[in-house]
């Protein structure tokens, strides 16, 4: 085992999936000197030249556009679009050509490509850099959404998107470039896509969650053990498509389910996953689903505005608390 | 490849013959829409024929290009089976895309056809990453972009022709100025000095050519196409046009005034493309012929599009994606 950050993690995946297939690169702004917003492409120009890292204009329409013709005509690319926020200066890319080609062509074409956008607050920079809008692309058929939460997962899922025929909408949390965690660097296996992760196992209720609420939930769930109630917590890894068995099953165990996700509540994924668990296992459960998520508001800037849109471990205690009084 | 300018007219005749199949794949496309039988949008090529076979004749059938939602003649012109197009047209099994695209989607990569396309100007950064992956598989391919004067105004095609330019990708931009997007008349909304001066300020060779005129066309790609396979970088060619024919079926273009059509009726491809012919010693005879020939291939198509099979509903759930693929019949 060894210790790295969940960036160093990105990084080391794109290299070793560089390194065994030549028709892997990558497209975006300031690869290249600056290797990537959380430095994910750190020295890889170097290493691969500039046609394989390549060095953009500031077109993000084109990073998008131009991702889906090289895979159309046999390659590989991983678009880096910084941040999900700029990201949407191409969904027409993404949504109407990308998650497409294959469908209204069909069948002659496959788009073997990642669009990187990353989600979350990261702290201070505000309405324009800090959305999470990861349930928008689960709307759309064709497209594959990934939100890795740990090291380990965002070296072997981005390997698994890498390798993948579908366009995968790959979303890192910004708020956990630098934190680390244990990565088997031996073992070069990607994790298969659609399998969620039982992070916390327990009896009484289910939190499902993914991306960084993970790690805020997992804590909060030790806290709660302190007081007597045991909590599973799924990481769902992958919101297209969502490990409905893994889910399934735990609410059969638990009879509760709640949701928390950092997007805004209103429209969420978590709308989803507790409308099918309320549909499919109703009779199951003990008390009705709950869900957590951000407010509807843009992201503030300054720092008790923006805690106040944020799910701290102590709401998500409070409102787990209340499945049982 | 690159042809012997000999203008020999038997390959001049080849290729008048793919444009009447074009003109006859168009107007069974107009006749059948009307008829019912072809359901959402048909927009014709009629009057630009020469461009696409121009081009296309002076391509690889590696080659790559992308359309936009006027694509039939490009297809047809790249080497696509217009019979396929047809049954696509008709939403029928045997379809270019089994009936999951129509019209505006047509597509036929085993000719390098990389899709006609329901949003302007899409193709263009779709077609510069094409680019930039025969780059990187070291081929020797090119990739055409067609684009019509509308689509000059959208900014993934002033991307597009940045990003061409900046990494010397091997892409020939084809604007096909027919002087009207949609209903409304380009110039009117249109800064500058045009589509020649756009591709310029970015430093890309650019060219504007009478689109009318088959043999301009063909000499004008043999060139053009020859020094982007040997590496000039992008280039672009504007092709000068008229659409015959409303936006789409159904419309009758009663924007337009009578007498711009009446003129270009007389500068229209087909009959200028005859008058060389016959210049050369073509006999009327043998032309009429070809007509009678795309004209009677058309209608056999339209009748095998009429026998064949509806796609069973499966087919609708599959081709969506390899991971997380429908369920048929569920809402997942």
């Amino acid at each position: 085992m060894t210790k790295m950050t969940y960036a160093e993690a990105a990084r080391l995946a794109l290299k070793e999936e560089m390194e065994r297939d030549s028709t892997v690169w990558a497209l975006g702004e300031d690869l290249g000197f600056e290797g990537g917003m959380g430095g994910q492409y750190k020295d890889l120009q170097a290493e691969f030249g500039i046609d394989r890292i390549v060095d953009t204009p500031i077109s993000e329409a084109t990073i998008m556009g131009a991702a889906i013709g090289a895979a159309l005509a046999g390659t590989r690319p991983i678009a880096e679009l910084r941040f999900s926020d700029f990201a949407m200066c191409a969904v027409d890319e993404l949504v109407n050509q990308a998650a497409k080609a294959r469908y209204m062509f069909g069948g002659q074409a496959r788009v073997p490509m990642i669009a990187r956008m990353p989600i979350g607050i990261r702290g201070g920079i505000a309405a324009q850099h800090s959305q999470s809008p990861e349930a928008w692309y689960t709307h759309v058929p064709g497209l594959v959404v990934v939100t890795p939460a740990t090291p380990a997962d965002n070296r072997g899922l981005l390997k698994a998107a890498i390798r993948c025929d579908d366009p995968v909408v790959y979303m890192e949390h910004k708020g956990l470039w630098g934190t680390e965690g244990e990565v088997e660097e031996n073992d070069s296996h990607p994790i298969p896509l659609g399998i969620a992760r039982k992070v916390v196992t327990g009896n009484d209720l289910t939190i499902v969650t993914w991306s960084a609420m993970v790690d805020i939930v997992e804590k909060a769930a030790l806290s709660l053990a302190d007081e007597g109630i045991s909590v599973e917590v799924i990481d769902l890894r992958t919101l297209w498509p969502w490990d409905r068995d893994s889910v399934f099953s735990s609410v059969k165990k638990t009879g509760r389910l709640m949701v928390v996700h950092e997007a805004v509540q209103v429209g969420g994924f978590g709308a989803e996953i507790t409308s099918e668990v309320s549909e499919h296992l109703f009779s199951m459960l003990k008390a009705p689903v709950k869900r957590m998520g951000g407010a509807r508001i843009p992201i503030p800037f300054s720092i008790p505005l923006e805690a106040a849109y944020m799910i701290s471990k102590e709401q998500i205690i409070n409102k787990s608390k209340s499945f049982f009084s | 490849m690159a042809q012997v300018q000999t203008n020999e007219p038997a390959r001049i005749f080849n290729m008048y013959k793919k444009m009447l199949l074009i003109r006859a794949f168009e107007e069974a496309a107009a006749e059948n829409f009307h008829a019912g039988n072809v359901r959402g949008s048909v927009h014709q090529y009629i009057g630009e024929e020469a461009i696409a076979v121009g081009i296309c004749e002076n391509l690889r059938n590696d080659d790559l290009l992308t359309s936009y939602h006027r694509g039939h003649g490009h297809s047809i012109a790249k080497g696509a089976d217009p019979r396929a197009m047809m049954l696509e047209l008709f939403g029928r099994v045997g379809g270019t895309s089994g009936g999951k695209g129509g019209s505006m989607h047509i597509a036929d990569f085993s000719v390098g056809m990389l899709g006609a396309n329901g949003v302007i100007a899409d193709g263009c950064t779709i077609s510069v990453g094409a680019a930039q992956a025969i780059k990187l598989l070291k081929q020797d391919k090119i990739i055409v972009n067609f684009i019509g004067d509308g689509g000059i105004n959208r900014g993934p095609f002033m991307e597009a022709l940045n990003w061409a330019k900046v990494y010397e990708l091997p892409v020939l931009f084809v604007c096909e100025n027919n002087q009207i997007a949609a209903t409304t008349t380009t110039k009117t909304v249109t800064a500058g000095d045009g589509i020649e001066a756009r591709a310029k300020s970015y430093g890309i060779p650019a060219i504007t050519i009478d689109g009318n005129d088959l043999l301009l066309v063909d000499r004008t790609a043999a060139r053009i196409v020859d020094e982007i396979r040997a590496g000039s970088g992008p280039q672009l060619i504007q092709a000068m046009t008229y659409r015959l024919k409303g936006h789409y079926a159904h419309d009758e273009a009663l924007y337009r005034n009578p007498s711009e059509v009446e003129s270009a009726l007389k500068n229209e491809p087909m009959p200028r493309t005859e008058t060389w012919l016959k210049d050369q010693g073509v006999s009327i005879e043998e032309i009429e012929k070809a007509k009678d020939e795309a004209k009677k291939l058309m209608a056999n198509y339209v009748s095998d599009a009429h026998e064949a099979p509806w796609p069973d509903i499966s087919d609708a759930f599959t081709d969506v994606q390899d991971v997380g693929s429908p369920a048929e019949g569920t809402n997942l």
